[in-house]
């Protein structure tokens, strides 16, 4: 039997879609309104479309999906760097899957591919390490992009880089980070949310703990969850419960997965190889601190040092991703959905990713 | 005989001579149809099937098969899916040079015995040689031809409400074998693909059972594209219940890992039917007497037909239902 099993089971679904919808009525009886939760998590975006959470809820809990989409929240001058990149002479640009057809202002790395650059799709930077060995005259670079589940292997990527000596090998970082920019969403007000589906995956690095900014300075509540439909369902439930009970609290329910303080091995790792810095993020701007980048003295092993390019100011298109993250605006509202912008032909990020929202509402939540 | 191909096998000359005579004619045992440019064989006139395709499968090795047992168990699937009886096929190599020649020739022997399986001859070939770089080591083209046999057809016309969609087994086996396959991606699975030639297997149903309406294997696309373009193709809308389709744990996993849809990943040993539902039990119990269709299970129902293209629905865990397409692009694997 499938492990996961039960968390799928249709029976169990059901019963804890029907309480959920039972809580969220006592919630709309209470203020006249249904209430809106953020998932942060773009994983949590695709599940809860695909499994049809979403659609069974919509009536009585309305699900927002937030900034936490790694490919969707890159900006376009990034992309267009990385692009760029694979210009060089005797470079191999690795990348994970979902960067291929992200589109620049003019193509993208999966068409750059096309044209004989030499890019190469890898699950894990570590797999970068292993090319760098066997391409000695060439210089490997990664592309170094995610949230707090991928930043912990850019930096075992790097200790494994200086442990072998590698002198060709660099990472582009772009790293993200989960709490700048949920302070960045709730400081600017332009959404109201009454709480976060907050990240599985994430979590299992960063631990309940770090969340607490949440609940002692905004006093937001929040609940870690798992991804199958069992456990969104309880999720949302026990949301419901807080907010029904005017509690402002973190609870942890996704607890096989996550702890209290996290992983503190990867924690360590990203200590000793990385530092906080500014990132672009789409559709916000920078935000000051929020990714993280080498420290000094792993300046051998930053293509950023390493690699000097010019960029132009990005293309404008009527892409609406930007609003799409920050949760103003859903899929459908965009004029190039499903016309001009397809999984096919996308024109922004978040019809691209396989976490990506507009590619959620493509795949899942469309009936023509 | 050199060890690995070069450019003059590819030639038309004494090499290339060599290696059809030492490595195709050695394993299809062509004999007496290679001494003309084209095959020559006798044809009693009969309703034909012919089909075509080809294979750049990377890698050429993968758990469960190779490039050549693909080769003949797609195009024997393609015309046994039609309801034909596979009879001829020819095939055609691209061979990058520097292709070690004991790869080839177990590719080759592949063939040969997965023909032999299906009882289908490799009549006629081509073999070319290109430059390292031209190619990803081995490409293969088929064609195949069948006969159809009276009183054994399907009946698309036939297609009616509350008609049976039945899987044959497990889907995604083949697409997460190639993945893991693929080093690359440090997906470590026991997947095996599940090429197989079906042949047998559906003769069988369609001389056993009155009311198979329609049978394809949903090969590049998965379940999901090849159940759409049935019903655009044929015009019913159809409903599955994706708690009975039948996946492996190893490949739910892989699949949560990756980001991908299970409904979309590729298989090469799989058909799905359309039955008429007063034979569903009938068909089910022959799939499942079937080392091929062990795993067989009736995944949903026509819901109607209709004068426009047909859509398909999946029915989730939690009672709610949307619409599936086709696969959109490519499926690259996600961060995290």
């Amino acid at each position: 039997m499938d492990s996961m099993a039960p968390f799928s089971d249709p029976v169990l679904s059901q019963q804890s879609a029907e309480a959920v919808i039972q809580l969220a009525k006592q919630y709309i009886q209470m203020h006249g309104r249904k209430p809106v939760f953020m998932e942060v998590c773009g994983s949590h975006t695709m599940a809860l479309a695909k499994t049809g959470v979403k659609t069974r809820l919509k009536e009585y809990v309305q699900l927002i999906a937030g900034p936490g989409c790694p490919v969707c929240v890159t900006d376009q001058r990034t992309i267009d760097s990385m692009i760029s990149l694979s210009n060089g002479r005797g470079i191999i640009l690795c990348t994970f899957g979902d960067m291929m057809r992200v589109p620049g202002s003019r193509h993208s790395l999966l068409e750059a591919k096309t044209k004989g650059k030499d890019i190469r799709v890898v699950y894990s930077p570590l797999d970068s390490i292993r090319i760098a060995e066997q391409n000695p005259d060439k210089e490997i670079i990664f592309l170094g992009i995610g949230f707090e589940t991928t930043i912990p292997l850019l930096a075992a990527a790097i200790k494994e880089a200086e442990q072998r000596g590698l002198t060709n090998f660099s990472i582009w970082m772009t790293t993200k980070l989960v709490e700048p920019v949920l302070r960045v969403l709730l400081d600017a007000g332009e959404i109201h949310l009454d709480g976060f589906l907050l990240p599985g995956h994430v979590s299992v690095v960063l631990g309940k703990e770090s969340y607490s900014f949440l609940t002692e300075e905004y006093r937001m509540p929040g609940v870690i969850s798992g991804f199958e439909p069992v456990q969104l369902l309880s999720s949302i439930y026990k949301l419901l419960q807080l907010c029904i009970e005017n509690k402002a609290k973190i609870i942890n329910d996704y607890p096989y997965a996550v702890s209290e303080s996290g992983n503190g091995a990867a924690k360590s790792l990203m200590k000793k190889y990385l530092k906080p810095g500014d990132e672009d993020w789409r559709g916000i701007g920078t935000i000051p601190n929020s990714g993280l980048v080498l420290k000094d003295n792993y300046q051998d092993f930053d293509a950023k040092k390493k690699f000097k390019i010019t960029i132009a100011s990005p293309r404008k298109t009527k892409c609406r991703c930007g609003e799409v993250i920050r949760g103003l605006t859903v899929p459908e509202e965009c004029i190039l959905f499903n016309k001009a912008c397809t999984p096919a032909n996308p024109i922004g990020p978040c019809m691209v990713s396989a976490e990506g929202t507009c590619a959620a509402h493509y795949h899942y939540m469309r009936e023509e | 005989m050199l060890q690995r191909i070069n450019l003059a096998h590819g030639e038309g000359g004494e090499l290339t001579h060599r290696l059809i005579k030492d490595v195709f004619e050695k394993a299809f045992g062509h004999g007496e149809h290679t001494k003309h440019d084209s095959a020559i064989f006798q044809w009693k006139p009969e309703t034909i099937a012919l089909t075509t395709d080809s294979y750049v499968v990377k890698p050429i090795f993968f758990p469960g098969g190779n490039i050549g047992k693909l080769a003949v168990a797609g195009t024997v699937n393609d015309l046994a899916v039609s309801g034909a009886v596979p009879k001829f096929m020819t095939a055609g190599f691209i061979i990058e040079e520097g292709l070690p020649l004991k790869d080839l020739k177990e590719i080759v022997h592949s063939m040969a015995d997965e023909a032999e399986k299906a009882g289908i001859r490799i009549i006629a070939g081509d073999t070319k040689v290109v430059e390292k770089g031209s190619a990803d080591r081995l490409f293969i083209n088929t064609s195949g031809i069948g006969t159809v046999e009276s009183g054994h057809k399907l009946q698309p016309k036939h297609i009616q409400k509350g008609d049976s969609i039945i899987l044959s087994g497990t889907i995604g086996d083949h697409g997460i074998a190639i993945l893991s396959a693929r080093e690359e991606l440090g997906l470590l699975t026991d997947t095996v693909s599940d090429c197989a030639s079906l042949n047998g297997l559906i003769q069988s149903l369609i001389q056993t059972i009155d009311g198979i309406r329609l049978l394809k294997d949903p090969t590049r696309g998965g379940l999901a594209t090849a159940l759409v373009e049935l019903c655009e193709d044929f015009h019913f809308n159809c409903e599955i219940d994706e708690e009975f389709i039948p996946i492996r744990d190893d490949v739910h996993g892989a699949c949560d890992i990756l980001g991908f849809d299970p409904l979309y990943l590729a298989n090469e040993g799989k058909m799905i039917l359309l039955v008429d539902s007063k034979k569903e039990e009938q068909a089910l119990q022959l799939l499942r007497s079937h080392p091929l269709g062990e795993n067989a299970a009736v995944i949903g129902q026509v819901t109607g037909t209709t004068n426009s293209a047909g859509k398909l629905y999946l029915k989730t865990p939690l009672g709610t239902t949307r619409r599936l397409q086709r696969l959109a692009g490519l499926m690259l694997p996600r961060i995290c």
